[in-house]
């Protein structure tokens, strides 16, 4: 989660300005009570968004996981072995990061700010990144199961070595801070509740097209998409993994991507919810 | 001199205006016109009152309150809040208001702890002071029982009165809260009202209150203010905008069947009455109201009577008689 971190810790050198202090606002003004600082403030939202998914997201978490699933048993009658494969199995385990930390993310923020929820957060002294970062990293976290599971079962289906799995441990993080920022982006600046499920619905289908069918036989407009997509970067670093001897440094650039779309998504998404939260 | 600061006036709001844009049609649905929803709003709230905002349905109290929350910028005019300039950084409201809103949406999957002590956090509050604090909550409101259980598996009024607690949670100098009490039953009202009280006599924390329920009004607000369609048509102690009606009474009588017009002293109060099917309702100066319910209780019109009441003004009956006439009284609601 270091895209995550490195974010909150700039926005936290930022805030914490001496800022934190009660301190009166001019002549007789009442002292004002203290900002929430970010850290402790994401970690409260974190462990609250946590325990909100505990309830209400693990069918779903289910739903995702079975898809992905489903979808490399189909690949295996189209795909033996080889480049494809590992493609497969790339894309089906970053799908599942798309469908929770992109979807279902976008649908929360559509409907929070729907139904005027954020206006709880709103007239509480909370920096805006740590709602967004609290929110996309306990959906982000959320999807490790998922994905573990899914690379697991897509390796042991295609006979492709499991020894650099470990990678995952860098790739859903990463991919999820990037499709996460995405998701809160998307979910925040659409005009209406109905549009921020669309989107969010797009985006997977995006990530589940242009991430699991192998890249060499695409044309080369839906190959240029498939460039801008964040998950991309994710699915052929995985993919990478499957490799012999992995070129680690073109996976370390590809991990790199998602960090830094990470970090830019995320900004976005802090200052569509600075938006969306005063009117 | 502490005794002066102590009676100062909390909350200033000058000129406050706030207008809606007209939205187009859409899909053959008209377009609804642009909505003035603060029309020019002064009002002045002192420190430790129970200070309510009574009004219908867009009448402009939400409206009202979002901009003294820092939630909505006011096209024009000032609020200021304990010396605060809330036009100018609307975001120091949060850390000198506690607001609670209708919406739980927030906090609806969460536990009632969880969602006390999560806003405790956000409040600024560390773990530790955030845990005693939601635990001394949850005791004084009578939560500690559904402690556990997620907001949304709750009933209306206790999910409401979990979000009470969400905002208490942290102490704040000024509370202000958007029908706290809709849905709850007369034991979480007045464990609300009872929390409500302990702050104002420990701390003198201010209370400004939204709501359309007349009877609490006039049983829990030191002062009110009546608005309609964006400005307030009078502000005042509730036992002063009943001196606006004067000492008129109100007489209702319910008869069994059709009211019994052959009696003459019935036939009489007739034209003063306003009819609701066998219910008819009179505004009578004190003498003319005992006369009156001397008429029907006591000569033949008594035979058709199912049941009266006499009862002295009620914050509807104010709101009714400065003018709210237009579609607003059903906007009241008298329970």
């Amino acid at each position: 989660m270091s895209a995550v971190s490195a974010e909150a810790v700039t926005a936290g050198a930022v805030r914490s300005g001496g800022d934190t202090r009660p301190r009166s606002g001019g002549d007789g003004a009442a002292p004002l009570a203290p900002r929430a600082k970010l850290l402790p403030a994401l970690a409260a939202v974190y462990r609250a968004q946590l325990s909100r998914a505990r309830v209400a997201r693990i069918p779903l978490l289910f739903v995702a996981t079975f898809q992905s699933v489903g979808i490399m048993i189909m690949m295996r009658g189209v795909v033996d072995g080889g480049a494809e494969a590992r493609a497969v199995v790339a894309g089906s385990s970053v799908l599942v990061v798309a469908f929770v930390a992109l979807n279902l993310l976008a649908q929360y923020f559509g409907q929070l700010r729907a139904s005027g929820g954020l206006d709880h957060y709103a007239t509480l002294p909370v920096p805006p990144a740590a709602v967004v970062l609290g929110a996309a990293g306990a959906y982000a976290s959320f999807t490790v199961p998922g994905t573990a599971v899914t690379a697991v079962v897509g390796s042991a289906l295609f006979g492709l070595p499991m020894g650099h799995l470990w990678v995952l441990a860098a790739v859903v993080p990463l991919s999820g801070a990037a499709l996460a920022g995405l998701g809160a982006a998307l979910g925040l600046l659409a005009p209406r509740q109905e549009l921020a499920t669309l989107c969010g619905q797009l985006g997977m289908s995006a990530a589940l097209l242009l991430g699991v069918l192998p890249a060499a036989h695409m044309p080369a407009p839906i190959a240029y998409a498939r460039d801008l997509l964040p998950s991309t970067y994710g699915v052929e670093a995985l993919a990478r993994s499957f490799d012999a001897r992995p070129d680690w440094a073109v996976v370390a650039a590809d991990l790199g991507v998602c960090a830094a779309v990470g970090v830019v998504s995320l900004a976005a998404a802090t200052w569509a919810y600075r938006r969306a939260a005063v009117r | 001199m502490k005794e002066a600061a102590a009676a100062a006036t909390v909350c200033t709001v000058r000129g406050l205006v706030k207008t809606y844009p007209a939205a187009r049609g859409r899909r053959g649905a008209p377009g609804t016109a642009e909505v003035r929803a603060s029309d020019g709003i002064d009002l002045e709230v002192r420190r430790g009152e129970i200070f309510g905002l009574l009004g219908p349905n867009g009448a402009g109290k939400s409206t009202l309150v979002r901009q003294l929350t820092g939630l909505l910028r006011p096209d024009e005019g000032s609020v200021e809040l304990l010396g605060h300039d809330l036009v100018r950084h609307p975001e120091r409201a949060a850390r000198l208001v506690g607001y609670l809103g209708q919406e739980s949406t927030a906090l609806d999957e969460l536990t009632v702890a969880l969602a006390a002590e999560t806003t405790g956090r956000l409040r600024g509050l560390g773990l530790r002071a955030a845990r005693a604090e939601r635990d001394a909550v949850l005791g004084e409101l009578g939560l500690t029982p559904l402690a556990g259980r997620p907001l949304k598996k709750l009933s209306g009024g206790q999910r409401r009165l979990a979000c009470f607690a969400a905002t208490l949670v942290g102490d704040r100098p000024v509370l202000v809260l958007d029908e706290p009490t809709a849905g709850m039953d007369p034991v979480a009202r007045r464990a609300v009202w009872a929390a409500v009280d302990r702050r104002r006599a420990e701390h003198g924390t201010t209370v400004l209150l939204v709501t359309h329920n007349v009877i609490e009004a006039e049983t829990v607000l030191d002062r009110v203010a009546v608005l309609e369609r964006g400005r307030i048509i009078a502000c005042d102690t509730p036992a002063g905008l009943k001196e606006l009606v004067g000492d008129e009474v109100r007489v209702e009588l319910v008869w069994r069947a059709e009211a019994p017009l052959h009696v003459p002293e019935v036939a009489a109060l007739c034209d003063a009455a306003q009819a609701a099917g066998r219910r008819w309702t009179l505004r009578l100066a004190p003498a003319e109201a005992r006369a009156a319910v001397a008429a029907v209780t006591g000569g033949p019109a008594f035979a058709a009577l199912d049941d009266f009441t006499l009862t002295t003004p009620s914050l509807e009956d104010v709101y009714l008689a400065l003018g709210g006439r237009a579609e607003g009284a059903e906007g009241l609601v008298k329970a």
